[in-house]
């Protein structure tokens, strides 16, 4: 259950998205995430996802594996969609005691899952085509400019760095306590929303206590190999920017321009 | 009790890019009493099928029955199943929560949905069983004892809930030598004193040999070997094939063998070698 998490994964492979620069599909996100509030209809929504699929489809990863990403965050897309559904005033559809759905609700409601879905699936796509040492080594260079104001870029890199990492790491020390726990006949699944919180307190703890001594071995690692931090540091692999990231750059502000234009389509 | 699995297979991630082949069609049995040693490498297919045995993984197809009845075929509760079937974790002091002891020992029978006195007695008993002092133990912090002292605990919290069938993941992993012997006397004496099924992985192949009754060697997801501990480690060849070796006893015996000839010795443990080299003396001097 704990695997199926994909927010955040790598999915290994050679195409021209895995080849972009980091810095590229950072930015080029950025402009997608801005995109995605921009759109104030579906018609942008239309357009959004079919760009969308066509990045998919050259980065070839599975569609499978991303739409798995999605079922963890169901939860949430599902909870917005019954807010705005409940919460919006206009011409009433259906109506029950204190329950009321209107058409403008049902619409919101579709427009915000909607939005969330592709927000979500846009940015796994840079997450799945880059290798978080490559993204966080573009962070690092995107945020450089504002080491000059004090901006410690290279620290921020790092801890996303060691975040991410870790991600895969603490899933799995995750995964192997909820086990031992069930083992001694933890249950996690009966009970009440109180019962049910209760139970994640022998997840919880001991996954605190290793969250400590992973950090603390991690520490002990890095100064071991005589880590000082930022100035002076020099990297194995260069990230370079070349010609097929000016053509995705120049693609996603025509990408923008559109989405921008399709704000005046009326229903 | 008894254990017989048939046909086991699991795959890992079926479909995706990381799809592995954990466990290639394993079947055994093991018979009530019996101490079983499981040898085998990293990635050979151990742990997933350990967790197969109390039902934390179901098998992508094949049958586990505990005592006769399918745990596989989804009409078992788990609780049940694991009750009669403890399993202990690698480095299981990593499961540690609770504020006290006590309290963490008595987590398991707590939800077996047990009452408070029976909670107390097992726990006491359990606490007994691995070699520790209950009212010495009982109100402090797991986590201010010893590594050695809050394995024990961790055992004992899986003991606790009185299964009929203990399995134990490397056991002895990262302990000092001391630690390590203390935790194999303890797990014999488990094992003796509650008559259970005792399953034990380790990579120590001296002490597969000092405890158990039978032998099963996985090897990329197979059941390579398997048998008493003198038909298994009597197969010295198809063990270095798979990168594993003998007894430390075995190897001493073998390499006396090889300088003289006349000398005979078919034993696994240091005991067993001891004995037949003073035999041999004896003889030769006689």
């Amino acid at each position: 259950m704990i695997r199926d998490i994909t927010l955040g994964q790598y999915y290994p492979g050679d195409s021209l998205i895995h080849r972009l620069d980091a810095r590229t599909k950072i930015i080029a996100t950025l402009l997608y995430l801005i995109e995605l509030f921009v759109v104030n209809n579906f018609y942008g929504f239309l357009i959004t996802a079919a760009v969308l699929f066509v990045i998919i489809a050259i980065s070839k990863v599975p569609l499978k594996f991303i739409f798995r990403g999605l079922t963890a965050v169901f939860l949430i897309i599902a909870f917005t969609f019954v807010l705005n559904l409940f919460m919006v005033d206009g011409r009433v559809l259906w109506h029950w005691k204190f329950l009321t759905i209107t058409y403008e609700g049902l619409s919101r409601a579709f427009f915000m899952a909607v939005r969330l879905v592709l927000i979500i699936i846009g940015s796994s796509i840079m997450t799945l085509t880059t290798k978080p040492v490559e993204l966080t080594d573009g962070l690092e260079k995107l945020l450089s400019p504002f080491s000059k104001i004090g901006l410690p870029s290279h620290e921020i890199a790092l801890m996303m760095t060691i975040a991410l990492r870790f991600i895969p790491t603490l899933m799995e020390e995750t995964d192997k306590i909820i086990k031992a726990q069930q083992a001694r006949g933890a249950d996690f699944e009966s009970g009440n929303l109180f019962q049910r919180a209760k139970s994640l307190i022998p997840i919880l703890v001991p996954l605190f206590v290793s969250s400590f001594r992973i950090a603390q071995d991690l520490a002990l690692a890095m100064e071991a190999r005589c880590y000082h931090g930022g100035p002076g540091r020099t990297r194995m692999n260069e990230i370079r920017f070349d010609r097929g990231d000016a053509v995705a750059a120049v693609l996603m502000l025509l990408f923008l321009a559109v989405i921008i234009a399709s704000r005046f389509i009326s229903f | 009790m008894s254990i017989s699995v048939r046909n086991l297979n699991y795959v890992y991630n079926p479909g995706m890019p990381g799809e592995t082949v954990a466990l290639n069609d394993v079947s055994f049995d093991v018979a009530d009493g019996t101490i079983l040693g499981i040898i085998g490498h990293t990635g050979s297919g151990k742990s997933t099928l350990l967790q197969h045995l109390n039902g934390l993984i179901k098998p992508t197809s094949g049958e586990v029955y505990i005592n006769g009845e399918c745990i596989t075929d989804g009409k078992v509760k788990m609780t049940d199943i694991r009750r009669k079937v403890g399993l202990v974790f690698q480095y299981p002091e990593y499961q540690l929560f609770e504020e006290t002891v006590r309290k963490d020992v008595a987590f398991g029978p707590k939800n077996l949905g047990l009452d408070e006195e029976e909670q107390e007695a097992r726990v006491k008993k359990a606490i007994g069983l691995v070699g520790l002092d209950y009212d010495e133990i009982k109100d402090l912090s797991p986590f201010e004892l010893s590594g050695g002292m809050k394995r024990r605990v961790a055992i004992a919290g899986v003991i606790a809930m009185d299964p009929k069938i203990l399995i134990l993941d490397e056991p002895t992993a990262g302990l000092d030598p001391s630690a390590h012997r203390d935790i194999l006397a303890m797990v014999r004496r488990i094992h003796d004193e509650m008559g259970i099924i005792l399953i034990f992985v380790s990579h120590n192949m001296g002490d597969i040999a000092e405890m158990s009754d039978r032998v099963m060697v996985m090897s990329e997801g197979r059941v390579a070997l398997e048998g008493t501990p003198a038909e298994v480690f009597s197969q010295s060849d198809r063990l270095a094939e798979m990168g594993l070796g003998v007894p430390p006893a075995r190897e001493i015996t073998e390499l006396i063998k090889s300088k003289v000839p006349q000398f005979e010795s078919e034993a696994l443990t240091i005991d067993g070698a001891a004995e037949d080299i003073k035999k041999y003396m004896e003889e030769a001097r006689g």
